[in-house]
C-alpha cells in the first residue's frame, strides 16, 4: 500500500496552508477531509439556486498578507476587496454610523459627544500600539518558556525585546489590556454607550464572555491586528465568499502536485510505541505516513481521533480542561432586494459595513446572561453584511445576499440540545430583530440558513461550535495555545502534529497556525523552510 | 435624531461661495473636514501678496475652544506651559500645552475676549484633554469651531485697508492686543496676530456675516492688490516666519503611537514658552525632570547651502552620521535663504556645528542627490519692523 511522506486531517484553511507549505517544500502530502467539500469554516456554499452563502466566516482582514502572496492565491481565483462603513441602529430611531473619511467620522461622532469624537484619535492610537506589539508574532512559533534550547531563548529575547522596545507605559497598558475587558477599557475614552457599544462587538465575537469580562480586550485587538493590503485593522469580502480562500489554498496545494480527498472523515490516529505511522478512516481504511497533521480542534484532535492509551495522561487532562465553549451562530439569508432602514437614507454608504441592533453596553451584557441561563440571547448582538452591495458574484443581479453572525447561542439549551423547534425560534429571535428597524426585510426573505452552534459543531467539527476553535483568553495564548508544552504544534506522539485555529496565533481566517505549523514541521525534518517571514512593521 | 440624509463628505466654511468662486485653479484638499483652497490662480503671486500687499486666508477650520466660568484664567494656566497670569482682557498669547510626560500636545493662541470668556485656537483637537484637565475647576468648556468663522489677514497693507473698511483705530492695536468693532449687525472681533511674522490681523465674526465681512475686506482692499491665499502660498510664509506646525513639525503627543516620536516645547525650540515656576500645570514634573537632566532633541532652524529646499532630508554631522532629520523646507523669496526646519539628536544643532544636508531633487526622469551644507540660524529670518510697530502704517 501507498505511503505518503504527510497525512492532513482536515481541510479547514489551515489545514491546507500547512499541506500547500509541506508540498511546496517536496513532500507527497495527502489532505483528509470528512465533508463533501472543503474549507471548514472558510466556506462559501450554494444552499438556494442562484445564491452563494459565505456559511461560516464571512469576512476577512486577518489572512497573513506574506501568505497569499508567497503561495500566489490570486493566481487561485483569491481577491479580497476592502469594505467600509458600519453602523449601530439605537432603539430611539437614531444610529451611531462609521464613515471611512477620517473627518466625516469624527463629524458622526461629535453628533453624539464632541468629547468622544477627540477621545477617538487617544482611542485609535493606544489600540494601533497594542496591534503593533503582537503583529510580529503572528507568524513566529511562540517559544517554549521551559526550555534552554537555543532557538527558545533567542525567541524569549525577542518577546522580551518587544516589550522592552514598548517602553515603560505601554509596557504596563499592554498587560493591562490582555487581561481587562472591553467595557472597561472603553469606558476609559468614551462617556456614549452607543460608541463604547459600536466598538464592544469586536471585544465578544465568537467568545463566551460578556462586555465586562476579564479578557474581552484580547479579542479586540484579535480583530484589529489584520489589514487589507497595509491598511492594518481594515476588513475586506473575499470575492465569491470565503470559500475562495479555500479554494485558492487548494489551488496552491494541488498546483505542488498535493492530493485532497473528500468524504475521508479519520476516525482515529495510529500510534505505536510513541510514533504515528498514519491514520484510519471511518470507512476502515488505512492510509500511511511518517508525518500526521490534525487541522481539527485540541479537544477532537486529542480525546476523538486519537486514543487516550496513546497520550500522556497529562495531554488527556488539559484537552479536556481546554477552554472551547460555543457562543455563536449564525443566519445566512437570500433577499429578492435591499432592505431599507428606518433611520438611514437610501444608499447611505454606512449599508456596505458590519450593522447591529444592540445600542448599550447593559444590553449586551444582559445578551450574555442569557448565554449563561442556557438560552440563547433574546436581544442578541448580530454582526450583519450585506457583501452584494460590493460583490457582483453571489446573487442574481439586483438580489442580494445577507450574513448574520449572532452572539450569544448557547452549545447546549438549559432543555437540552438544540431541538428543530429551538433552530426555528433561534432564527426568529434574529429576524424579528432586524426587522423592527427594517421595513421590508421580512418580505424579502427567500431563503435562510439557520445554524446552532451545535449545527457548526455537527458540520464543521469546531466542537460545541466555538468558533476560534478554543477561546482567546490570555491562559490560552502564545505559548499557553493550546495549552502549555504543546504551542510549538508538536504532539505528544513522534511525528504528530497540530494545525488548527487552536494553536498559536488562533482563531479567525488567518493562515498562520498552518504555516507555523508546517514550518515547524520542516525543521524537524532538516528540511529548508518554505515558509515566509514575516513583513516588518516599521 | 438624524434627518434622512447622508451627511457631506466635506463641510464648506461660510465663506465658501467668495473662496470658490475666486478659486481659479479648483484645487482643493481636505483640512479638518472642510473644503479648502490648495491655490487660487498663482502661488507665488499669493505669496507677494502676503509681504507685498494683503491676503486673506480662510481660517474657520482651525478649532476653537470657548472656555467660560469663574475659573476659566486659572484652569487655562493650569492647562498651558506659559504663564497666563498677565493675559489681560483685550490680549492674546501664543503658548503650547503638554501632556502629564511633558510631550507637546498643541501649540496655539489663547484670547482673553472679555472678563470670564477665552478663547483656545490651535490646529488639533483637545476637547478630551482639556475636560480631564478641567476636573476640579468652576468651568466650561465648548467647542465654538462651526460657530465662528474666522479669516487671517496679512501683509503690509493690511491695517490700511481695515481703516477705509471703517475700523477706527486699528492701528492702534498693538501686536497680540484683540479689540471689538461693531460690523453690520454682529459684532468683528479683530486681533493683531497671524502666522506670518509681518503686519496682520486675524479677523473674527459669526457665520451669517461671513460673506458680508469677506465683501468688505475685498472692496476695501480693491487699489491694495489685496489676493485670497490657499495653502501653499501660506505654507512658505510660516517657513519664513519660522513657525511651526502640528502634525508637521512634530506629533501631537495624543496621537503618538511609535516610542518616542512625540516631542517636549524644550525640544521644539519652544523652551521660553514653558515657565516651569508656576505653582502647576501638565506635565511639569516631567518638564522639570527634562530641564535637570537634558532633552533628546533640538528643534534648529537651519539655512541650507544652495537653492534646493532639503524637503525631507537627512541631516549628517561631519562624521558623516545621520544624526536628524527636516520637517519643513521652503526657499523663502523675501528672506532670500534656503530654510529647513530640523529636528535633531542631541547634542546637535548648536550655533556653529559644521551639518550637511542630503537633498535629492528630481530633473526630467533623473534623481540626482547633494549634500549641501547647512548653517544654524539665530537670529529670526524675517522680522520686518512693521511686524511690530504701533501704531501700525500703511506701508
Ligand atoms: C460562524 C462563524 C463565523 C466566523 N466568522 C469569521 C470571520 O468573519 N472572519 C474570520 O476571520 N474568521 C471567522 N470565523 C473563524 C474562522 O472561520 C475559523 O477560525 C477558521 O476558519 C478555522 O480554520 P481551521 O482551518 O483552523 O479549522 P476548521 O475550519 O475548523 O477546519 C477543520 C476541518 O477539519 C474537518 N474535520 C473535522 N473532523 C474531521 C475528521 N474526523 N476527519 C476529517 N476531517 C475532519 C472539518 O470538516 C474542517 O474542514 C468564523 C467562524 C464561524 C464558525
Amino acid at each position: 500500500m501507498k505511503k505518503y511522506d504527510a497525512i492532513v486531517i482536515g481541510a479547514g484553511h489551515n489545514g491546507l496552508t500547512n499541506a500547500a507549505y509541506l508540498a511546496k517544500a517536496g513532500l507527497d502530502v495527502v489532505v483528509l477531509e470528512k465533508n463533501p467539500y472543503i474549507g471548514g469554516a472558510t466556506v462559501s456554499r450554494e444552499l438556494h439556486e442562484g445564491w452563494m452563502y459565505s456559511n461560516c466566516s464571512y469576512v476577512c482582514s486577518l489572512l497573513r498578507p506574506e501568505i497569499s502572496r508567497d503561495l500566489n492565491l490570486p493566481k487561485f481565483g483569491l481577491q479580497v476587496i476592502p469594505y467600509v462603513g458600519g453602523v449601530t441602529f439605537k432603539r430611539d430611531g437614531d444610529y451611531f454610523g462609521n464613515y471611512d473619511d477620517h473627518e466625516r467620522q469624527y463629524r458622526e461622532i461629535a453628533r453624539h459627544s464632541k468629547r468622544d469624537a477627540n477621545a477617538y484619535e487617544r482611542y485609535t492610537a493606544d489600540v494601533t500600539k497594542q496591534t503593533r506589539f503582537i503583529r510580529p508574532f503572528l507568524l513566529r512559533t511562540p517559544p517554549d518558556p521551559t526550555s534552554f534550547k537555543p532557538r527558545d531563548i533567542q525567541e524569549l529575547l525577542f518577546l522580551a525585546k518587544s516589550f522592552y522596545n514598548l517602553g515603560e507605559k505601554v509596557l504596563g497598558d499592554t498587560l493591562r489590556f490582555w487581561t481587562m475587558s472591553i467595557g472597561d477599557f472603553l469606558d476609559e475614552y468614551f462617556e456614549t454607550d452607543v460608541i463604547k457599544c459600536h466598538l464592544a462587538g469586536s471585544g465578544i465575537i465568537g467568545t463566551a464572555l460578556g462586555v465586562y469580562s476579564p479578557g474581552t480586550a484580547y479579542v479586540l485587538l484579535h480583530h484589529y491586528m489584520g489589514e487589507v493590503d497595509g491598511s492594518v485593522g481594515a476588513w475586506g469580502f473575499a470575492r465569491g465568499g470565503m470559500g475562495s480562500v479555500s479554494k485558492a489554498l487548494a489551488g496552491a496545494f494541488q498546483s505542488f502536485g498535493g492530493e485532497i480527498r473528500a468524504d475521508a472523515e479519520v476516525d482515529r490516529i495510529l500510534a505505536t510505541a510513541g510514533r504515528t505511522s498514519g491514520v484510519v478512516l471511518a470507512n476502515g481504511d488505512e492510509i500511511y505516513a511518517d508525518i500526521v497533521v490534525s487541522n481539527l480542534d485540541p479537544k477532537r484532535t486529542f480525546l476523538d481521533i486519537m486514543a487516550e492509551e496513546d497520550l500522556p495522561a497529562s495531554v488527556v487532562k488539559q484537552a479536556k480542561n481546554f477552554k472551547i465553549r460555543g457562543s455563536s451562530g449564525k443566519l445566512n439569508i437570500a433577499l429578492d432586494g435591499l432592505p431599507t432602514f428606518n433611520s438611514l437614507p437610501p444608499k447611505s454608504p454606512l449599508m456596505t459595513g458590519d450593522m447591529h441592533f444592540i445600542d448599550s453596553l447593559e444590553r449586551m451584557e444582559r445578551a450574555y446572561d442569557d448565554w449563561k441561563n442556557g438560552t440563547w440571547s433574546q436581544d442578541p448582538y448580530v454582526d450583519m453584511l450585506i457583501p452584494t452591495q460590493v460583490d457582483p458574484t453571489m446573487a442574481p443581479v439586483g438580489k442580494h445576499m445577507m450574513s448574520v453572525f449572532v452572539q450569544y447561542a448557547p452549545p447546549k439549551l438549559a432543555t437540552g440540545k438544540w431541538t428543530d423547534k429551538d433552530r426555528d425560534a433561534f432564527g426568529k429571535t434574529v429576524i424579528d430583530q432586524i426587522g423592527s428597524y427594517s421595513p421590508n426585510f421580512k418580505d424579502l426573505i427567500l431563503h435562510a440558513e439557520v445554524r446552532t452552534p451545535q449545527d457548526i459543531e455537527d458540520e464543521v467539527g469546531l466542537t460545541e461550535g466555538n468558533i476560534f476553535q478554543g477561546e482567546l483568553t490570555f491562559d490560552q495564548l502564545l505559548f499557553n495555545r493550546p495549552f502549555p508544552g504543546y504551542a510549538q504544534y508538536r504532539g505528544p506522539v513522534k511525528g504528530m502534529y497540530i494545525c488548527g485555529s487552536g494553536t498559536h496565533p488562533g482563531g479567525g481566517v488567518m493562515s498562520a497556525p498552518g504555516a507555523n505549523a508546517a514550518r515547524e514541521i520542516l525543521m524537524d525534518l532538516n528540511h529548508p523552510t518554505t515558509v515566509p517571514e514575516a513583513y516588518p512593521d516599521d | 435624531m438624524t434627518d434622512l440624509e447622508i451627511p457631506p463628505l466635506l463641510l464648506q466654511t461660510p465663506f465658501h461661495s467668495r473662496v470658490s468662486a475666486a478659486c481659479e485653479m479648483n484645487l482643493w484638499e481636505d483640512w479638518k473636514g472642510y473644503t479648502t483652497p490648495v491655490a487660487y490662480s498663482n502661488v507665488e503671486l499669493e505669496y507677494f501678496a502676503m509681504r507685498n500687499s494683503a491676503s486673506i486666508f480662510d481660517i474657520t477650520p482651525m478649532t476653537k475652544y470657548r472656555i467660560t466660568g469663574a475659573d476659566g484664567h486659572a484652569y487655562l494656566d493650569r492647562l498651558v506651559t506659559r504663564n497666563l497670569k498677565n493675559l489681560d482682557v483685550g490680549r492674546v498669547m501664543y503658548t503650547a500645552w503638554c501632556n502629564d510626560e511633558g510631550k507637546v500636545i498643541d501649540d496655539g493662541t489663547i484670547f482673553h475676549v472679555n472678563d470670564d470668556t477665552f478663547i483656545l485656537c490651535a490646529q488639533e483637537r483637545h476637547l478630551d484633554w482639556m475636560e480631564w484637565s478641567a476636573l476640579g475647576f468652576d468651568v466650561k468648556i465648548e467647542d465654538v469651531t462651526e460657530e465662528i468663522a474666522a479669516l487671517s489677514f496679512q501683509g503690509p497693507t493690511s491695517c490700511a485697508i481695515l481703516k477705509i473698511m471703517g475700523l477706527t483705530g486699528v492701528e492702534n492695536l498693538k501686536s497680540f492686543d484683540l479689540q471689538h468693532y461693531p460690523f453690520g449687525q454682529t459684532q468683528l472681533m479683530v486681533s493683531r496676530t497671524g502666522f506670518t511674522a509681518d503686519l496682520g490681523y486675524e479677523l473674527w465674526i459669526e457665520p451669517d456675516h461671513a460673506e458680508a465681512l469677506w465683501d468688505a475686506l475685498m472692496a476695501a482692499g480693491r487699489d491694495y492688490n489685496v489676493k485670497p491665499v490657499g495653502a501653499e502660498a501660506l505654507q512658505i510664509a510660516r517657513v519664513e516666519a519660522g513657525f511651526i506646525q502640528a502634525g508637521v513639525d512634530f506629533v501631537p503627543a495624543e496621537q503618538e503611537v511609535r516610542v518616542e516620536r512625540s516631542r517636549s516645547p524644550y525640544e521644539l525650540g519652544l523652551g521660553w514658552l514653558v515657565h516651569l515656576k508656576k505653582p502647576n500645570f501638565n506635565g511639569q514634573q516631567a518638564l522639570k525632570e527634562e530641564k535637570l537632566k537634558g532633552s533628546r532633541f533640538r528643534f534648529t532652524r537651519l539655512d541650507v547651502q544652495g537653492n534646493k529646499p532639503a524637503e525631507n532630508s537627512f541631516i549628517f554631522n561631519r562624521q558623516n552620521k545621520v544624526v536628524g532629520v527636516v520637517t519643513s523646507a521652503a526657499w523663502v523669496p523675501t528672506a532670500k535663504r534656503n530654510v529647513a526646519f530640523a529636528s535633531l539628536e542631541m547634542p546637535w544643532g548648536k550655533p556653529g556645528n559644521e551639518l550637511w544636508a542630503e537633498i535629492y531633487y528630481l530633473r526630467e526622469l533623473k534623481w540626482a542627490r547633494v549634500l549641501e551644507k547647512c548653517t544654524v540660524i539665530e537670529e529670526p529670518i524675517f522680522d520686518p519692523e512693521r511686524r511690530h510697530a504701533t501704531p501700525a502704517l500703511d506701508y
